[in-house]
């Protein structure tokens, strides 16, 4: 009995604020109608393409860095480790202050930039930066625990065929491991679509060019609670929904999954 | 526990220190934020014993919620200015520059006080006939991001992110001047932005928040706002 105690208290803890979300946001009085208003659309337009974006991106440049790191060994691998895991647990605002440190007008990289007329800050590509850099791992990760626990009897029977590296890759691993890949890509998604502190920092708050759902709750909480209510409730079911698909994805997958990182 | 809009903080760190010197053993701890955020936030029923606002309409929101019953005298006033980062990258001499395409302008989120004075700027430019009267629209049409308080985009300003933000004369202190160019707005079109304080009525420390709103009224609280920038508050 005295076990389920602590554990009872922690997940009232997480399941109370959701909750109380859901039926704060049912008693407001507020139309279907008014629901459908401009900066609401404006800002899940900009959030699903802007996480659609950075998902594509981190599938495209991520898979091979988990492959990389799940089955060579090269100096500097833990080095490399590290550097994915960081964004992980770096806090977010931190992480937007660092693009803007790196890639805003006042940097060296900015400055060239500026020079071909183009800025990062202030831009719907600074979200995508942004996303990306604190989603990224959580896709990494997962992918590569997967690969790294492909059997050796694919590799010896690759082997015997002839297959050559590219091959295994493209061929062998990746069709292996397709269920851990998605369910990293709806974790890394998931991640990428909450994104607040680096997106505020970095690429600023402006309605229909960077301002997501969660600028918009940010913002609308205090001018309009109900909206801020409603984009609140909006994204917790996007949140479970994702969840409950990653896992149905994991248990797709024929080998032991990755646990959240 | 003083609520209080942004462009007070360092004014109001002087105060608290120079209170806290007159009262020993209090301690006197600030939540700076915008005057929306922090009105907001006394709405949702956070605790707090004063509150210090940039306009009257977000200490209204706070009487609304029946927060503020008392009287919310006004304590010091503020004017808005136009900055740049230093060495002015887009050339913005006059506030009619902000309306040329392709500055970027920086704001802060509707709702914030120094948002609705600086439209209030515009609008009164725009009844100008060499400004145009969609001045104000071609100025929005810059925007490039709104943010949560006047401090966020002093901050982003001295960093050289955008090329011209909106903010309050003492919002260019000694620390930021260094990065920041200043364009004057011409007083015609100017607002004088008068600033109420006010106890909050469920305090848990009247007597402390009446001191301390008593301390801002008075000579040693009106002495640090003026050495911040602030001008007084309008007599009578």
């Amino acid at each position: 009995m005295l076990l389920v105690l602590p554990p009872l208290v922690l997940l009232l803890l997480m399941v109370i604020p959701p909750a109380a979300l859901a039926l704060r946001a049912a008693a407001a009085p507020i139309a279907a109608l008014e629901l459908l208003n401009r900066p609401l659309l404006m800002a899940v337009a900009l959030s699903l393409t802007t996480t659609a974006m950075s998902t594509v991106i981190i599938l495209i440049l991520g898979t091979p860095l988990a492959y990389i790191l799940a089955r060579y060994r090269f100096p500097l691998h833990d080095l490399v480790n590290l550097v994915v895991e960081l964004p992980v647990v770096l806090p977010p605002v931190v992480a937007g202050l660092g693009l803007l440190m790196a890639f805003g007008r006042s940097s060296p990289i900015g400055a060239l930039l500026q020079q071909f007329g183009l800025a990062l800050p202030f831009t719907t590509v600074a979200v995508v930066m942004a996303q990306v850099f604190v989603a990224a791992p959580f896709y990494v990760r997962t992918a590569q625990v997967r690969f790294a626990a492909i059997p050796n009897e694919l590799d010896e029977a690759a082997a015997m065929s002839g297959a050559g590296q590219w091959t295994f890759f493209w061929h062998v691993a990746i069709p292996v491991s397709r269920s851990a890949m998605l369910a990293g890509l709806v974790l890394s998604w998931a991640r990428a679509l909450g994104e607040f502190g680096a997106t505020l920092m970095f690429a600023g708050n402006l309605p229909g060019r960077t301002q997501t759902m969660p600028l918009l709750v940010y913002g609308a909480f205090e001018r309009d609670l109900n909206l801020a209510l409603w984009t609140g409730l909006v994204l917790v079911a996007i949140a479970l929904c994702a969840l409950a698909v990653g896992r149905l994805l994991a248990r797709g997958s024929s080998l032991p999954t990755a646990p959240l990182p | 526990m003083v609520f209080a809009a942004s462009t007070l903080a360092d004014a109001f760190d002087e105060i608290g220190e120079s209170f806290a010197t007159q009262h020993p053993g209090v301690e006197v701890t600030f939540n700076y934020a915008g005057s929306s955020t922090l009105a907001a936030q006394i709405t949702e029923g956070s605790p707090a014993d004063v509150f210090a606002s940039a306009n009257e309409k977000q200490m209204g929101v706070a009487q609304a919620a029946g927060r503020v019953t008392g009287d919310a005298p006004i304590f010091a006033t503020n004017h808005l200015v136009v900055i740049t980062p230093i060495g002015n990258p887009a050339g913005v001499q006059t506030l009619a520059d902000l309306a040329r395409p392709g500055v970027h302008v920086l704001l802060a989120a509707p709702g914030v006080p120094v948002r609705d004075f600086a439209e209030a700027v515009f609008d009164r430019a725009a009844a100008e006939s060499s400004f145009g009267s969609d001045f104000k629209q071609r100025v929005l049409a810059n925007l490039v991001s709104e943010e949560q308080n006047v401090r966020q985009v002093t901050a982003k300003i001295a960093l050289g992110e955008a090329d011209a933000g909106v903010v309050y004369v003492t919002d260019v202190t000694s620390s930021v001047s260094g990065q920041l160019a200043v364009v004057e707005i011409p007083p015609q079109f100017n607002v004088a932005a008068h600033f109420p304080i006010g106890m909050i009525s469920d305090s848990q420390q009247p007597a402390l928040a009446r001191g301390f709103v008593d301390f801002v009224l008075g000579p040693e609280g009106q002495r640090i706002l003026a050495q911040w920038g602030f001008s007084p508050p309008p007599s009578g």
